[in-house]
């Protein structure tokens, strides 16, 4: 059997999405990034919205996310996405309009950005991978590192005395009356992805309906950042990350609503 | 039919201005003395006449991105601030600069450093001329110096803008922002259209319509050599401004023996002077920069050719004086005159300060 034989379309169970490129990922093995940026693609294929999409990129590890995939992008200065989206979205209200920002971007430096779109209802999605590091500066500690946990900056591990609390961003967004969708993800198993999968369609779907803002929250692996190899990463997500940072929507519209009519 | 004539505030005719030619997005945060521009937006409420979006952002670091998220899509957007806010855009702008986006900022400057004071100042001379943010890049920089310049650099800033595909900053002061003149407000012309937008704007990221090649907005370039490309491109776009986009005006040059150079609320306070010293027999002209950036050397150099010396009136420690000693190079005596933190100098102080340093005269 030669390869032109098997390569059929009868034959086809898996394809990468069109819009993913073949520009080589400069993630490090192990990286949450590729998978969430593959089913970013997935979704926004599967709205037809390629021809309609800008997105933002932050900075940080996704800064040429741009690279990547083939839609029109803006990067945005570090923690801005949000606050750029905001115009974006106002000035072109039938775009799909995302921002993908990690930890220290979107709740360190752009805290305020972060809050304040999210609270203004702007119809964006924010997908927001939490990996409780810096990874592009090469491991400092993020405003979602945990207690305990070692990074460059923290070498003897995060401390209340000296550092302060993790921030747990997503709860505070599903606080906020602007939000539409608020969830928590991961992409470490493909029962998990699939999950992600469901709750980026939703996020986008929400946003181009008006529903109001949403985020994704993708807790995610930085084996580099962890100095872990990639296995024994994303078994200390599980057995570290997801107790404090558990998975599942903290937030839904649509389900409130819901609630209210059986509840009238 | 004769122009219909308004009696406005500086800020207010920014704000109707960028209404009537169509500019399709304001967005801004308070502060003294230009909130009346973010005020008229939102008492004009443009979204329901030309569809014009106008938002107070949670901060003027949140505003001048939203103009770089804005511009970046094609659209002609807009922000304004006053000097300390105008810092905190510095970020903001050295992106647009190196991304290459098309905006119009407005500082309406007030007294520094720091917080400072809220009255009219032009201490922000050298932070609008010499880049202001990080990396080589400038920014076209136009000094209005009336109520009706207010207005009508609303619509030349945007057109330069986006000749050039750069930021362009309106540098007016407390004085022309607070002050009510009569004004004749710029024609009304609509919003481009998407199909506008897209064919002038090739470049802006309004979603990728099949056919063409993702547009990517990016001030980012990892590759040494490809990043020293980047900025020669933008010398050389700067060099092309400074030989098209020159602007001044002269005031009674051609017989002077001195010559004032001011720009701005200044400038008219000098004018006033140069009027005083006139009826006493001096021959004085005053060259008024309106452009800042690119800055008139040329004309500054043959106007201050055939005289005794220039004064610099400025309402600062003396900032514009060194493009001025520039462009004369040593050529005639250059002095400054100026008042800080707020003070405004009478035409008299720049009459006395003219004998004083030019005519030995005290």
């Amino acid at each position: 059997m030669t390869k032109e034989d098997i390569i059929k379309p009868e034959n086809l169970v898996y394809q990468k999405p069109a819009l993913l490129n073949d520009h080589p990922m400069h993630y490090c093995p192990g990286c949450s990034h590729g998978v969430a940026h593959k089913l970013i693609a997935e979704v926004i294929e599967e709205m037809g919205m390629a021809e309609k999409t800008i997105a933002i990129s932050p900075v940080g590890c996704a800064v040429f996310a741009y690279n990547y995939l083939d839609v029109d992008w803006q990067e945005a200065a570090h923690g801005r996405a949000p606050a750029v989206a905001t115009a974006v979205k106002r000035l072109w209200p039938d775009r799909l309009v995302f921002t993908y920002q990690g930890d220290g971007d979107l709740a360190c430096i752009g805290t305020a950005e972060t809050i304040h779109a999210l609270n203004r209802k702007e119809n964006i999605a924010i997908i927001f991978i939490n990996n409780a590091i810096y990874g592009m500066t090469g491991g400092q500690m993020a405003p979602t590192t945990l207690l305990g946990m070692k990074t460059s900056t923290c070498p003897y591990g995060r401390t209340v005395e000296l550092h302060g609390y993790p921030l747990n961003m997503t709860q505070i967004a599903a606080s906020l009356s602007g939000t539409a969708y608020v969830t928590r993800q991961a992409v470490h198993t493909p029962a998990a992805i699939n999950h992600t999968k469901k709750a980026i369609r939703k996020a986008f779907d929400y946003t181009m309906q008006g529903k109001g803002s949403c985020l994704v929250e993708i807790v995610s692996a930085c084996s580099a950042g962890w100095k872990m190899s990639p296995q024994s990463a994303n078994t200390w997500m599980k057995e570290h990350m997801f107790p404090f940072y558990s998975l599942g929507d903290l937030k839904d519209v649509e389900h409130q609503e819901k609630e209210k009519q059986t509840q009238s | 039919m004769a122009d219909e004539v308004y009696l406005l505030k500086g800020n207010e005719a920014i704000a109707h201005a960028a209404i009537r030619i169509g500019a399709d997005g304001y967005f801004g945060y308070p502060i003294t003395p230009q909130s009346e521009i973010l005020e008229t937006f939102s008492e004009q409420k443009p979204w329901e006449t030309t569809g014009m979006v106008v938002l107070q952002a949670e901060s003027e670091l949140a505003a001048i991105n939203m103009v770089y998220g804005g511009a970046a899509s094609g659209k002609m957007v807009m922000t304004s601030s006053s000097s300390p806010g105008v810092s905190l855009k510095q970020e903001g702008i050295s992106y647009m600069a190196a991304a290459e986006l098309p905006c119009l900022v407005v500082n309406v400057q007030r007294g520094g450093p720091g917080l400072g004071t809220i009255q009219p100042s032009q201490s922000d001379y050298f932070q609008a001329t010499k880049g202001g943010g990080h990396g080589d890049y400038h920014i076209i920089v136009l000094a209005p110096s009336s109520v009706q310049e207010m207005a009508d650099f609303v619509d030349l800033a945007f057109r330069l803008a986006f000749k050039y595909r750069t930021p362009a900053l309106m540098l007016a002061d407390g004085i022309v922002g607070q002050m009510m003149e009569k004004v004749v407000l710029p024609d009304w012309r609509p919003r481009r259209t998407e199909e506008e937008i897209v064919k002038t704007c090739p470049w802006a990221t309004t979603g990728c319509a099949r056919g063409r090649k993702p547009n990517i907005i990016t001030s980012l370039e990892m590759e040494p050599d490809v990043m020293e490309r980047r900025n020669i491109h933008l010398q050389e776009k700067y060099a092309a401004i400074q030989r098209d986009e020159v602007r001044y005006e002269e005031i009674s040059t051609d017989d002077a023996d001195y010559l004032i150079v001011a720009f701005g609320s200044c400038a008219r306070i000098a004018q006033k002077a140069v009027e005083t010293l006139r009826k006493e027999g001096v021959r004085v002209g005053l060259l008024r920069p309106i452009t800042l950036w690119p800055f008139p050397s040329e004309a500054v150099a043959n106007c201050a050719a055939h005289t005794k010396g220039v004064l610099c009136v400025e309402l600062n420690s003396g900032q514009m004086i060194e493009d001025v000693r520039l462009a004369v190079n040593g050529d005639e005596p250059v002095y400054h005159f100026g008042r800080m933190g707020g003070v405004v100098p009478d035409p008299d102080e720049v009459v006395a300060a003219l004998k004083d340093k030019l005519m030995n005269e005290k």
